[in-house]
C-alpha cells in the first residue's frame, strides 16, 4: 500500500491527453487519456481490440498518433520513432521476445550499445561488455553468467534479459505487453517480484494483460479501455475482478453472447456427427483422445497454453496427420492425411494464427474467400470468374466484411474483417464440422459479436463446432459443453449447467488446487 | 498486371533508343535473329519464372540445356535414333530431372538453391563425360528438325512462335486455372495455402517439372541454332539469364508474384540489350556489366514506385 500512496503524490512521468489513432476501417483510439506516476505500476486492461496495443505502440514510437498530446515530465513531446521513445526513457517490451538468442546474455543486454575500442572499427572488449551488462542483470534479479547463451535460458529468464536490455537504455517507463503469456505460473511469480523491485527503484511500468488475476496482484491502478476509449479507472482499493469486467464489457454479458438452448434436429444434425476415437496426435503421442461432436453443437475446448489444443485442431484438420485412432463423420471413417482430405470430408479450420495460416495477406479479399473452395467449384481446373466474383460478393454481404471492394488486398483490412474473410473462405466450402481456434483473438468487439452470431446461425443449421478459446467468458457463454485439456490429455468434460471459470481452471491445471486460483 | 505495363514501357523505350542509335536494329535480318534468340531463351525463362513464383529457384537449367543440347546430336549421329524418338528422349530426361528436383525439395525438404546447385554441377559433369568432352554438332541432314529454328510461320521465326505458344499455355495455366492460383498463393504464404487444403507439395513438384521441360525445349532449340556445342561451357550462365529475365519481368524472388507476359518481355529486354551492345559498338567485354546494371536499375525503380504508391495511399487515408 505504501507504494501506491507514494505514487499518487509523485510527479507524473507520463501524461497522455486525448490521443487518437485511426487505421483503415477502424478507429483504434478515440481520445484516450492516461497518466503514469514515478514508480507506479499501471495496468491497462480491455478486451481484444479495445486499443491497448495501439496505445502502447503510440507511446513506444511505433505508430505516431493522429491527434492528442503526450507529455513526459510535464513537457509536451512528439514520439515519431522507436529511437525517439527510447531517448525519452520509454521502452516497449513486445509480447514476443526480441532477442538474438544465438548471442549470450551480455551481448543481448548491450546489443547496439556495446562499449567499443577503436571507435569505428568497433572491437568489443569482452570484459567491459560484461562489466556494463552485469549491473542491469542484477537489477532484474537475473542471476546467471553473462556468458550464458540466451537460447539456453528458460523463457522466463529470457524475459528478464529483455527487461535488462530495456533498463540499459536508461528506460524510466517500461511498457509490458502481455508479459506472462508464455510463462509458467512460477516464472510469472518471479516476474512479479522483479516488477515490485523495479517499482522500488523508481521505474514506472505500464502493464498490459487480460489476465485479471495478475492485474490484481501487480497493479497500483487500473485504466480500462473499451472500443478505443477510456472506460474508467480503478484505484488500488477498487481493483477487483467484477469491477474490471463490468468496465471492460460495458454491457450485459448475457446479451452479448446470444446462445439459444434450442438444438436443431434432423438429417443435418446426423450428417455432422463427428466421432473421434482413441486419437493420438504427433505432439502428444502418449495420450488417446476420444470425444464426439454432434451437429448443431458448439463444444468449447479449454486449457492452458501448451495443453495441446491447437495440435489437436491441426491433427483433426489433417495438417499433422494422426498417429493412431479413428475419426468418423456421420458414421463414415475419414482419412486425414492432409488438409485436402479434411476439407473433402467436410471439415474446416479457422486457424489460430490468422496472418500466417488463415490468409494469404497479399492477395485480394476475393481470392482469399475462394481459395479453399476453388478446386471443388471448378473440377476441370478453370477458374469461373463470374462465379468467383459472386461468391466473394455473397460472403462480403453475408458476413458484412467492411472492404472498399472485393479486390482490396486483405492485408489492409482490420483484424475483425480479416477474420471474417477467413470465416467466409470456410463457409464457401459448406463444412459439416467447423473447428475454430481462438476465433475472436485480436478483433474488435463489434466484429466479435458478429462472429458469435454467425456461429449461432451455423449451429442452427446443424454444423458441429469445436471452439478452442483462452477467453473464459467466451468459452462459458458460447459453449453447449466444454472439453478441457491438460498436458495433451482430455482432463474432463463440463456440461453447460456446470460451466464456470473455477471448474474449468481446476481441470485445465490438472486438478492441483493451489494453481487453480487464477482469477 | 500494372508491373507488366511498367516492363512494357521499359521495353518500348529500349527499342526506340536502340533503333534511333542504330537503324540497323530494325533490319529484317536483325529482327528475325533477335526473335529467334528471344524464343529460345524465353521458353526456359518461363519455366524459371514458374519456379520463382513458388518462392524457389532453379540454378540447374544451364546444365540441363547443355545436357540436352549435347545428348540430342549424339543420339542422332552416333546412336542413329529416329528424330522424333530422340527428341522425346531428351525432353523426357529434362522433365525427369525437374521432377527429381521437385521431389527432393518437397519430400526431402531440401533447399531449392542447394538441390539445383548440385544439379548445376552434376549435369555439367555428366554432359562432359557422356560427350567425351568433344564438341558436338548435327553435321548434315535433319532438315525437318532444323525447321524448328530456321523455319518461319507468318513471317515469325519458329522459336518465337514456339515461345508464343508456350506463353499461351503457361499463361492460361498460371492466370486462368486454379493450379496457377494455387502456385501464386503458396508462393506468397505456403502455410496458408496448406491450411486451405492446397496440396502444396504437388504444386511445387509440378513447377519444377515444367521448368525442367522448358529447359529441355530451350536446349533442343539452342543446339539446333548453334550446332556446335562444347560440353564444357555450352549453356553456362543461362540459368542466370533466365533468372534475370524473370526478375526483370516482375517476378519476385520472395515468391507469389509474376506474370508470363512480364517474363517474356524481360527476356526480350535482355536479348535486345545484348544486341545493342554489338550495334552500338560497346565492347562485348562490357556485356555482363550492362546486364547487371540494367537489372539493378529495374529492381530499384520498381522499389521506388512501390514506396511512392504506398506513401500516396497513406496520404489519401490520413484525413478521413
Amino acid at each position: 500500500m505504501a507504494a501506491s500512496d507514494a505514487s499518487i503524490e509523485a510527479p507524473l512521468v507520463l501524461e497522455v491527453r486525448a490521443v487518437s489513432k485511426r487505421f483503415p476501417g477502424v478507429q483504434a483510439l478515440d481520445g484516450v487519456d492516461l497518466t503514469l506516476g514515478r514508480g507506479e505500476v499501471l495496468a491497462v486492461v480491455g478486451e481484444n481490440g479495445a486499443g491497448k496495443s495501439t496505445l502502447m505502440k503510440v507511446l513506444g514510437g511505433v505508430h505516431p498518433p493522429d491527434d492528442g498530446e503526450i507529455r513526459v515530465d510535464g513537457r509536451p513531446v512528439t514520439i515519431e520513432s522507436v529511437n525517439a521513445a527510447m531517448d525519452l526513457g520509454i521502452s516497449l517490451l513486445h509480447q514476443e521476445l526480441n532477442l538474438a538468442d544465438n548471442l549470450d546474455v551480455a551481448g543481448n543486454v548491450m546489443l547496439g550499445r556495446e562499449p567499443r575500442i577503436g571507435g569505428r572499427f568497433g572491437w568489443v572488449p569482452r570484459r567491459a561488455l560484461e562489466a556494463e551488462a552485469i549491473p542491469h542483470m542484477r537489477r532484474v534479479g537475473l542471476d546467471v553468467s553473462p556468458r550464458t547463451l540466451v537460447s539456453d535460458l528458460p523463457i522466463g529468464q529470457q524475459q528478464l534479459v529483455e527487461i535488462a536490455k530495456a533498463l540499459s537504455t536508461r528506460a524510466r517507463v517500461l511498457i509490458m505487453d502481455e508479459p506472462t503469456s508464455s510463462l509458467s505460473a512460477r516464472e510469472s511469480e518471479l516476474l512479479f517480484h522483479t516488477i515490485a523491485d523495479l517499482r522500488g527503484q523508481g521505474v514506472s511500468i505500464i502493464y498490459i494483460s487480460h489476465r485479471l488475476g495478475e492485474v490484481k496482484e501487480v497493479a497500483d491502478r487500473v485504466t480500462v479501455l473499451r472500443d478505443g476509449r477510456n472506460a474508467g479507472d480503478l484505484t488500488r482499493d477498487e481493483i477487483g475482478h467484477d469491477a474490471m469486467v463490468r468496465l471492460m464489457v460495458g454491457r450485459d454479458v448475457e446479451a452479448f453472447y446470444q446462445r439459444t438452448d434450442a438444438h436443431p434436429t434432423g438429417d443435418n444434425v446426423e450428417r455432422a456427427t463427428f466421432q473421434v476415437e482413441r486419437l493420438r496426435t504427433a505432439a502428444h503421442p502418449d495420450h488417446e483422445l476420444t470425444f464426439t461432436l454432434r451437429g448443431g453443437e458448439i463444444v468449447g475446448l479449454a486449457g492452458l497454453v501448451g495443453a495441446g489444443r491447437t495440435e489437436l485442431a491441426r491433427t483433426l484438420f489433417g495438417i499433422d496427420p494422426p498417429i493412431a485412432g479413428t475419426v468418423t463423420l456421420a458414421g463414415k471413417r475419414i482419412a486425414l492425411r492432409s488438409a485436402h482430405d479434411a476439407i473433402a470430408a467436410g471439415i474446416a479450420l479457422v486457424p489460430e494464427d490468422r496472418k500466417q495460416h488463415g490468409l494469404v495477406l497479399a492477395m485480394p479479399v476475393m481470392e482469399n474467400v475462394s481459395l479453399a473452395g476453388l478446386g471443388e467449384m471448378n473440377r476441370a481446373g478453370w477458374i469461373n470468374a463470374t462465379r468467383e466474383r459472386s461468391l466473394a460478393d455473397a460472403m462480403i454481404g453475408l458476413l458484412k466484411i467492411r472492404t472498399p471492394s472485393r479486390h482490396q488486398i486483405t492485408e489492409f483490412l482490420s483484424g475483425g474483417n480479416q477474420q471474417k474473410v477467413v470465416l467466409g473462405k470456410w463457409l464457401a466450402t459448406e463444412p459439416r464440422v467447423l473447428i475454430l481456434d481462438e476465433p475472436t483473438r485480436g478483433i474488435d468487439v463489434g466484429a466479435k459479436a458478429e462472429i458469435y452470431q454467425h456461429m449461432e446461425t451455423l449451429a442452427a443449421r446443424g454444423v458441429a463446432m469445436l471452439m478452442i478459446s483462452s477467453e473464459m467468458e467466451e468459452v462459458i457463454n458460447m459453449s453447449d459443453r466444454v472439453l478441457v485439456m491438460h498436458e495433451g490429455r482430455l482432463a474432463g468434460e463440463l456440461q453447460r449447467d456446470a460451466l464456470g471459470e473455477e471448474a474449468i481452471m481446476r481441470l485445465a491445471t490438472g486438478g492441483f488446487a493451489e494453481a487453480s486460483e487464477h482469477a | 498486371m500494372r508491373k507488366v505495363l511498367g516492363v512494357f514501357f521499359f521495353f518500348c523505350v529500349l527499342v526506340i533508343v536502340v533503333s534511333v542509335a542504330n537503324p540497323r536494329f530494325l533490319g529484317t535480318d536483325n529482327l528475325r535473329n533477335q526473335g529467334r534468340w528471344i524464343g529460345e531463351f524465353g521458353i526456359v525463362s518461363l519455366g524459371e519464372g514458374l519456379v520463382i513464383i513458388t518462392g524457389g529457384i532453379d540454378l540447374s537449367v544451364g546444365s540441363v540445356i547443355a545436357l540436352v543440347a549435347t545428348a540430342l546430336p549424339l543420339l542422332l549421329t552416333e546412336y542413329d535414333f529416329p528424330v522424333l524418338f530422340a527428341v522425346i528422349c531428351v525432353l523426357s530426361i529434362a522433365t525427369s530431372l525437374g521432377l527429381i528436383h521437385g521431389l527432393l525439395i518437397t519430400k526431402m525438404r531440401l533447399q531449392p538453391f542447394v538441390v539445383t546447385l548440385c544439379g548445376l554441377f552434376v549435369y555439367r559433369g555428366v554432359t562432359r563425360v557422356f560427350a567425351g568432352d568433344l564438341t558436338q554438332g548435327y553435321g548434315t541432314g535433319f532438315e525437318t528438325l532444323f525447321l524448328l529454328v530456321k523455319g518461319h510461320l507468318f513471317g515469325l521465326p519458329m522459336p518465337l512462335v514456339l515461345l508464343l505458344c508456350a506463353t499461351l499455355v503457361i499463361g492460361v495455366f498460371l492466370h486462368r486455372t486454379v493450379h496457377g492460383r494455387y502456385l501464386l498463393a503458396l508462393g506468397r504464404n505456403e502455410q496458408a495455402a496448406r491450411y486451405s487444403g492446397i496440396r502444396t507439395d504437388r504444386m511445387i513438384i509440378i513447377a519444377y517439372t515444367l521448368c525442367g521441360t522448358c529447359a529441355g525445349v530451350s536446349g533442343v532449340l539452342l543446339s539446333l541454332d548453334i550446332n556446335s556445342m562444347q560440353p564444357s561451357n555450352f549453356g553456362s550462365f543461362y540459368e542466370l539469364y533466365a533468372i534475370a529475365a524473370a526478375v526483370l519481368g516482375g517476378c519476385s524472388l520472395r515468391g507469389g508474384e509474376g506474370h508470363v507476359l512480364g517474363i517474356v518481355l524481360g527476356t526480350a529486354i535482355l536479348r535486345i540489350l545484348l544486341n545493342a551492345i554489338i550495334l552500338l559498338r560497346i565492347p562485348s567485354s562490357a556485356e555482363f556489366a550492362v546486364i547487371g546494371g540494367v537489372l539493378l536499375l529495374g529492381v530499384t525503380t520498381d522499389e521506388f514506385v512501390k514506396r511512392y504508391a504506398a506513401r500516396r495511399r497513406a496520404a489519401q487515408r490520413a484525413p478521413s
